[in-house]
This record gives C-alpha cells, structure tokens and sequence, in this order.
C-alpha cells in the first residue's frame, strides 16, 4: 500500500480555478483574431430556397461569410458515425447544410467578424427562406404509418433495429410465469447543460501548413482522427487538438460537432486565429442531448417473487442525425443492462433507433445504464406492490448472490464482482429503513403523502475491451494509453489519454504513480489533453479514466521499476534478486540492507547519463502502455430517499437521501464523493425538474435555462454518501468507475418515493419529470383530487 | 456612438470607450483582459459571471458596461489579497468545493456576499443564497460546505 492512494489528497488543479485562472477554449485571444457566429435554423424542417448573405458581408467589420457550399466546395466531409450496429441506416450529415434543415438549431450560414457583436449582427443579416416540410419528434410516432420522413432516403424513419438476451428462455419465463407486471413508460430527453457552453479556436501557420484547433472536447484524439479523416482533411502529422480546461461534459462534449470543423476551416480560409463560443441557446439546440427512450415492459414472476424473465421494447429518439456514439447507447449499453443486479434467467430486449425532426441525441452522464435502471427498478416496485411486499426485501431475496461472480447475465455482460446484499444491508443501516417506514405510517395516519423509494443498481463502466466494442458496432478500439516520463533529476511527467473536465486526473493520476514509484507525488505532474504532448488516447467517458487510464499508468509505471531495479542492481554490483525496490522511498537496495541503497533520483541520472548501465540496455527513463481492459467494470448502488410530497402545492420535498456505492477500490475518497453526489443531484434533476420538449412542429421548448430547469442548491437538503468496496478482479488498480452510479441511481430512487408517497391516492405511474403539475394531473386522473 | 466608461477594476482605474450595449461581463474579458469571470448562459439564469460591484454581487452578463461607470468592480481575480488566498478561496480548496471550475468564480463572489450579509450563514442560508448560481458538477453539497466552512471560521 502507497502513501496516496486511497486518501483524500486536495487536488492539484484547484489553485488556477479558485483564482481565475482556469484554461478554458473561451479565454484563448489572439492578436487579429476573428470571431466566427452561426446562423441557425429556426424551423425544424424545411427546404431552403434562398439564402442572401449581402448584407451581412457588406457590413463594417465582418470579414467573410459562408455558406454551406463554400464549406462543401471547400472540401468538408459530412460528419461520421463511429458506431454503426448491422444495417445501420445513417443519413447525411453536412458541416453547414445546403439545401435542407433538419432541426431547429441546424447550421445554415457563418460569419467572421472583428468581435462577437459585429458577428451576432451580421448573422442577424443574412436572410434565409424556408419552405417548410412536415416534421416528427417522437421516437415511437416517427415509426407511424404515413409519418413525414426526416430523410427521404431512409423511409421509415428507422436507423437501426437491435435486440439481445435470450427469447425463448424469456418467452418460457411468461407462458409459466405466477404473476406479471407491465409498465408503459416515457425515458425523457434530457439536455446535458456543461457549465461552459462549447466553443472552438483554432490557429493556421500557413508557412507550416499546420492547424492548431482548441476545442472543448473530453476525447481531443479521437477529435483530431475524425478531423483529420474525415470532416477537415489535414493530416494527423499537421494537426494538433488540444483540449484545455473543460468546464463539465456529462458526455456532451465527446461528439465531432460541426464547429470543430468550422473554426479551422474559416482560420485556413481567411488566414486569421479564429474563434466560436457558443451561446446557452446555441447549447441547448445543439449540443447531443440524453435518454428520450419509449418503452413497454413486463416482468415475470413466480408467486415467491422470483424474478423469471424480463421482456422489453424500446423506442429510441436519435435526433434527425446520427451523433457520433448514438446508435451505441439504446443498444449495448441499455439492453446489455435489463437483467439489473438480480437474477433473471429470461431477459429479452429490442430497440427501434429512430430519427426525428429534433436535436441528435447521444450519451449523456449514465448514457443507456440510467434507462436501464429506471425502467427494472420501476418494474421491481410495481411487483413489490403486486406481490405485498416490502420493495427492498424482494429486492434482496432476488439480488445476485456474492458468491456467484463472475455472474453471467443472459443479455452478454459478465459481471466482475459485487455483493449487492450487503450493499442494500448498508443503505438499511443507513437510512434506518425500518424506522423510515414507521415515520412513513404515521405519517400516512396523520393524512400526509410520505414516501420511500428503494434502489438497487448496476452499471457497465470503463468501457471496453476493444474486440467486444467492435463486435457491437464500434469503428474504434477503447482502450488507453499511459506514459511514464522519469527525467533526469526524478521529477516524472506523467501522459494520459484520458481527459479531465472536472473529474481531478491530475490529482488522482499522480497518486498512483507516486505510489508505484514511490515519489513525492509533488514531484509527479499529470499532462492530458493535448495531441501534441500525448501520443494518442480514446478520453474520457463512461467512467472509464481509472480503470483503463490508471491502468495504463501502472503498466508503464512497472516497466519504469523494472528498469529502475536493473540499474540499481548493477550499480550496486549485485545480482538483479538480491535487491528489492522499495515503493515506500522509490529506493533501490540490497536486500536486508535499506541503507546502502540508491535513491530514484539517483537511478534516474544514470539512465540518462548512460556511463555505467548494464550490458546491452538502452538508456533514458520513459514508458508507454498502451492497457486494453479485460471486461467492463460492474459498479453498483443502494439508493434510499425519503419525500413528502405537499397535498396542496403537490411539490415534492426530499427529506433524506442516503447513497451507498461500490466502485470498487477507491484511489481518492473526497473526489470519488463528490462525483457520487453530483451524478446523485443530476439523476434526481431528471426525476423532478428536468425535461428537453418539443412541441409537434419540432420547436424546442426548453432552449435556455429560463426553461429547462437544472437542479438548484435548495433542492436537496444534503446527502448522505457511503461506499462498500468489491475490488474489481481484472484491473490492476481494482478500481471501478465512479463517474456515473449516481445519476443512474437517484432517479428511480426519486420516483420509487414519489410513487410511494402518492400510493394511498391510487397513483401507480407518472412520467417523468416529477413537476407538481403533473402529479396534481395524475392525482386527479386518479380520482382523488384533494 | 461609444460612450466613456471610468471605472475601478480590482484597485486599478480602467478607462474605455464602449457601446452602450456592452456588457459588462464582456468589458471585463475582452477589454481588460480578466476571463475569470466566465459566461454560462445568455438569460441570467447561472451566475458564473457574478462579480461585486460597490461591494454587491452583480451578474456581470446584467449590467451594461456604462452602467458600471464610476464603480469600483471587484472580479475572482482581486480576491486574493498580498497575503495570498482569499478565505473563501481557500475553503473551497479544502472542501472540494469545486470540480470542472466553471462555475467557482461566481460561486465565490455570491458566497462572499452571502457571508457578508450573514456571517454565520447555516447549510439551508447558504442553500438559499446559492438560488441564483448553477453548478451542474457538485451537486452543491461541497459548495455548500465551502461557505458554511468558511462563514464558521471569521471568514
């Protein structure tokens, strides 16, 4: 065990953001840059039949205007899908459209200017016909009969069709089954809200031929890949992406968006820096938005409340175009996750990928796991109340056993360790369960609406093994890079193709390699999100930066000891296993003698001086890894919240929240909370305030944040947060993800309680969110209006 | 037509020529060059970019530059003082108080202002006071700690 890991080290990175000084794509000025502004669509789909830009580029200080031609003519590819499940249909999708809208928020037109408001102005002046067409925004009606066709090409609107599990085991599991629950509910779309809106900048050396493009992106690499192959066209060599300070992704800012290609585009094109800072309207119509799932289910039981099969059908809204990861996440990662943290021998799922006249929609914090999990454990309380039973007692009687890990669910995932007994034994403890319910029955005496809302949830993360990614879909590998830079004098730089956009690698990072080095971890510096200074790396998303990023670290970091020990061997004229590396003082010694040693720094100078370094070995001090992680990593939760819901404004007010997690080993508990309570308040966000609408004709109803409403800091009155830790077998660091158990486990448990409080009034089910608009409409379908 | 604005930005006196309709969040990070002050939103709904003005905190993205003329402005940047962090600074450091830091530097200046008011600000006062910032990655819990940290300790 190492000095750092596992305790709670104040981040590195804080100083800069406390005091202003945080790097963000926003802040990068340079002398004559200009300042790009888009003109968007303000229908959701229509033919354009006129488009004059006169007056916009007759305007003082606008340098140059563009249309989607210019950008088509300029040699701009269309922007790829990276994740394309068999007979994927995948419509066009331009930089800048030309002839065709296909959601409010589509790029038509681009302005240079000398500043943002000669920019905004100019935009205002481009005049746009449209014609407009018929639209569709939901994910089931698109699949209607004569419904209008986003893409002519494609005429059923239908992307994809997918499904997994085992269907005769699950048909079997309904022909025998004792009792069955249904439910029929809506998965809402969700808009992902990063603080920092999105914004590019990019710089062209003409005399070089090279482009530096700053942009807000959680996977700067794999960025540059799409840019250089297939959207910008310059070559990897002469393209550099970097991704500075980012301020909060959810996932949002993994996708190529269309920006990243124009702002080096405009800077080669006119020969100036460039630079677009979105605005929060242009966030909220543009970036990937989250979930928007449709879904009919029902669970099979017998009459002990085994659960016996689980049969699922979901519709899922891609948007009108296929963002970059968005056939993956209603498919293997939302089916592969239906058999819950329970047994079930018949679990059976399809998806219907849809496309509509609406923003696309892809990842967002969670991403397919949160769709899983509301729907199983709405369906574990509806059998709760079928069966008269205590939802968490039927819980544990159908939770995984520990002892049968690996576990292997019959919709693909094996799953690595877990002991979800204990885990819900814990939040019982916690919460005192027992207690609450006796509060809740008085309460229910006294005429109040008091709830309790149990959970218990899996998530896949860190993904993936790159084999099984691309068997299901993926055009790239997901596994990480690391490197290991010892200098001469000892201080290390450490490389990682993982990005922090407020997740603190560059604290949890140092930590492990301190400590496989056993080095001050002030002398150990973490350096991400720069093509340029990283030689590649997939990002950060899926919780996957510890698992398969840390991981990379510690392969390069044992091939540093190695080295380290060989040198110190042979300076110490003794054979390699009679000396030992000592990974508390990172010194090299012989065995049973700590005081003849040679310290790191030491070693490190001579791998560099190369006067006296064992026969035949290179010199320098410097390792790359390049870590594909075996299997996914199998976090779960135990949820408990405990509401009131107000009888005469039907507001509802959460009382207590207790959390309990596993994620494996935890290398830095204070940060591992705070990523446990923020998924927690976004989850809960979803289940009481948070909705992406549209109305029929593909307006965006929620496009700032005057309407869509993210959670504020008096929604919850605090958190109560606890882990237990079933280290994950197949990583070295033991580590499972931590990015995104909360979100996925704070909005059933959210409207576990809610539906709970609302039960003596006959409510069974209300969509999400939890608004009390809609709980007074539900309460008076139910015929108990107060 | 362009207006003079004559004001104190952290101590200094800055002197600009403007359009009325700048705002003053813009004045601070392309005039006088001070981006801690950042823009989440167009609808005054995030308070990333609350800075104090004559002591009060503004969203800096509601106030036209010329109305700032004659004012003294204080950003995240002129926190700190000679002695280094600034109290509050230093307890959202401590507390954790911060992950992507987008929002930390108008959580600072409203939580300056709230402990102004109310030194001794409790959890659900600083829950309240926090009504018009956003932060989308803490869940506020450590924010809240921060304030509540820093309030207890004399600020």
């Amino acid at each position: 065990m190492g000095r750092y890991v596992g305790t709670s080290v104040k981040r590195v990175e804080d100083p800069r953001f406390i005091q202003g000084k945080g790097r963000y794509v926003a802040n990068i000025q340079f002398p004559d840059m200009v300042h790009v502004a888009i003109k968007r669509s303000p229908e959701a789909h229509a033919r354009i039949t006129r488009i004059d830009t006169s007056a916009a580029a007759a305007m003082d200080g606008v340098v140059a205007v563009f249309t989607g031609q210019d950008f088509k003519d300029g040699g701009c590819g269309s922007l790829p899908c990276g994740w394309l499940v068999p007979d994927t249909k995948v419509p066009d999708r331009p930089i800048v459209v030309t002839d065709r809208v296909c959601h409010v928020g589509d790029s038509v037109a681009v302005v240079a200017a000398r500043t943002p408001y000669i920019a905004a102005d100019a935009v205002e002046a481009i005049e746009v016909d449209y014609e407009p067409l018929p639209t569709v925004v939901d994910a089931r009606g698109a699949m209607d009969e004569g419904a209008p066709l986003v893409h002519a090409e494609i005429d059923d609107n239908v992307s994809y069709h997918w499904a997994l599990g085992d269907q005769e085991a699950c048909e079997k599991a309904f022909a025998e089954a004792d009792e069955v629950v249904e439910v029929e509910l809506v998965n809402q779309r969700l808009i992902p809200t990063a603080m920092e809106p999105r914004a590019a900048a990019a710089q062209w050396d003409a005399a070089s031929e090279e482009m530096t493009v700053w942009t807000t992106s959680q996977n700067p690499h794999p960025i540059r890949l799409l840019l250089s192959a297939f959207t910008l066209g310059i070559p990897e060599s002469k393209l550099r992406v970097i991704s500075p300070d980012v301020g909060g992704g959810f996932g949002s800012k993994i996708f190529h968006y269309p920006e990243e290609v124009i702002v080096p585009w405009v800077a080669r094109e006119i020969g100036r820096p460039a630079r677009w800072v979105a605005t929060r309207t242009e966030s909220q119509m543009t970036d990937s938005q989250g979930r928007d799932h449709v879904t009919v289910a029902r669970l099979a039981m017998t009459s002990d409340g085994t659960f016996t099969g689980l049969d699922v059908e979901t519709w899922a809204n891609q948007g009108a175009y296929l963002s970059t990861f968005a056939p993956l996440i209603p498919t293997a990662l939302y089916i592969t996750l239906l058999s819950g943290n329970y047994k079930m021998p018949g679990v059976f799922g399809k998806v219907h990928g849809t496309l509509t006249n609406t923003v696309p929609v892809d990842a967002y914090r969670g991403a397919g796991r949160p769709e899983a999990a509301y729907l199983v454990e709405r369906l574990v309380d509806l059998a709760a109340t079928r069966l008269g039973r205590d939802p968490l007692e039927l819980r544990r009687h159908n939770a995984i056993p520990k002892d049968d890990f690996p576990y292997q669910t019959p919709v693909a995932f094996l799953y690595d360790s877990g002991d979800y007994d204990r885990l819900m034994a814990t939040a019982a403890d916690n919460a005192d369960y027992a207690g609450m319910r006796a509060a809740q029955a008085e309460a229910r005496a006294e005429g109040e609406l008091r709830g309790v809302g149990v959970v218990c949830c899996i998530e896949a993360s860190g993904p993936a093994p790159s084999a099984v990614a691309g068997s299901l879909g993926s055009a790239v590998g997901f596994w990480e890079s690391g490197e290991v830079r010892v200098h001469p004098t000892g201080q290390v730089s450490v490389f990682t193709g993982s990005h922090a956009h407020g997740q603190g690698h560059e604290t949890t990072l140092a930590q492990v390699v301190a400590d496989e080095l056993g080095v001050p971890i002030e002398s150990v510096e973490v350096v991400h999100g720069d093509t340029g200074r990283v030689n590649f790396g997939m990002g950060t998303y899926g919780s996957r930066s510890a698992c398969v990023g840390g991981s990379a670290l510690v392969r390069s970091a044992e091939k540093v000891r190695a080295k380290v020990l060989e040198i110190g061997a042979h300076l110490l004229e003794a054979a390699e296993e009679d000396v030992v590396y000592d990974r508390e003082t990172g010194r090299v010694h012989v065995k049973g003698s700590p005081e003849s040693g040679k310290d790191f720094g030491e070693l490190a100078f001579a791998a560099y001086t190369a006067h006296n370094l064992p026969e035949g070995m290179e010199p320098g001090l410097n390792f790359v890894s390049f870590y594909d992680p075996a299997n996914f990593t199998f976090p779960a939760s135990s949820h408990i919240c405990e509401v009131e819901v107000c009888p005469d404004t039907w507001e509802v007010r959460i009382l207590r929240y207790v959390a309990v997690d596993d994620v494996g080993k935890v290398i830095n508990p204070m940060i591992v909370e705070g990523q446990i309570q923020g998924g927690i308040v976004q989850g809960v966000g979803q289940a009481l305030t948070e909705i992406g609408s549209y109305s029929d004709d593909g307006q965006l109803l929620s496009g700032s944040l005057l309407e869509y409403a993210v959670p504020r800091a008096d929604l919850l009155p605090g958190i109560e947060v606890d882990r237990i830790e079933t280290p994950s077998p197949h990583n070295p660091l033991g580590v499972k993800g931590a990015g995104e158990m909360g979100t996925i486990a704070a909005t059933p448990a959210v409207a576990n309680a809610v539906l709970d409080a609302l039960a003596p009034l006959g409510v069974t089910h209300i969509e999400l969110p939890l608004t009390p608009e809609r709980i007074w409409r539900a309460v008076q379908a139910a015929g108990n209006g107060a | 037509m362009r207006h003079r604005v004559c004001l104190t930005v952290n101590g200094k006196a800055e002197e600009f020529d403007v359009e009325p309709r700048l705002l003053l969040c813009h004045l601070l990070r392309a005039y006088v060059g001070l981006t801690g002050t950042n823009i989440g939103c167009d609808t005054s709904q995030c308070g990333s970019c609350t800075v104090l003005m004559d002591g009060k905190a503004v969203k800096s993205c509601t106030v036209l530059a010329v109305q700032a003329d004659g004012c003294e402005v204080t950003t995240i940047e002129g926190l700190a003082g000679a002695d280094g962090l600034h109290p509050i600074q230093q307890s959202f450091w401590d507390n954790h108080g911060l992950q992507c830091g987008f929002c930390t530097p108008g959580m600072i200046m409203t939580a300056v202002e709230i402990l102004d008011r109310s030194p001794g600000a409790t959890d659900a006062d600083v829950r309240h006071g926090l009504e018009g910032n956003i932060c989308r990655c803490t869940g506020y819990e450590n924010i809240v700690k921060s304030i509540v940290a820093a309030g207890a300790r004399g600020n």
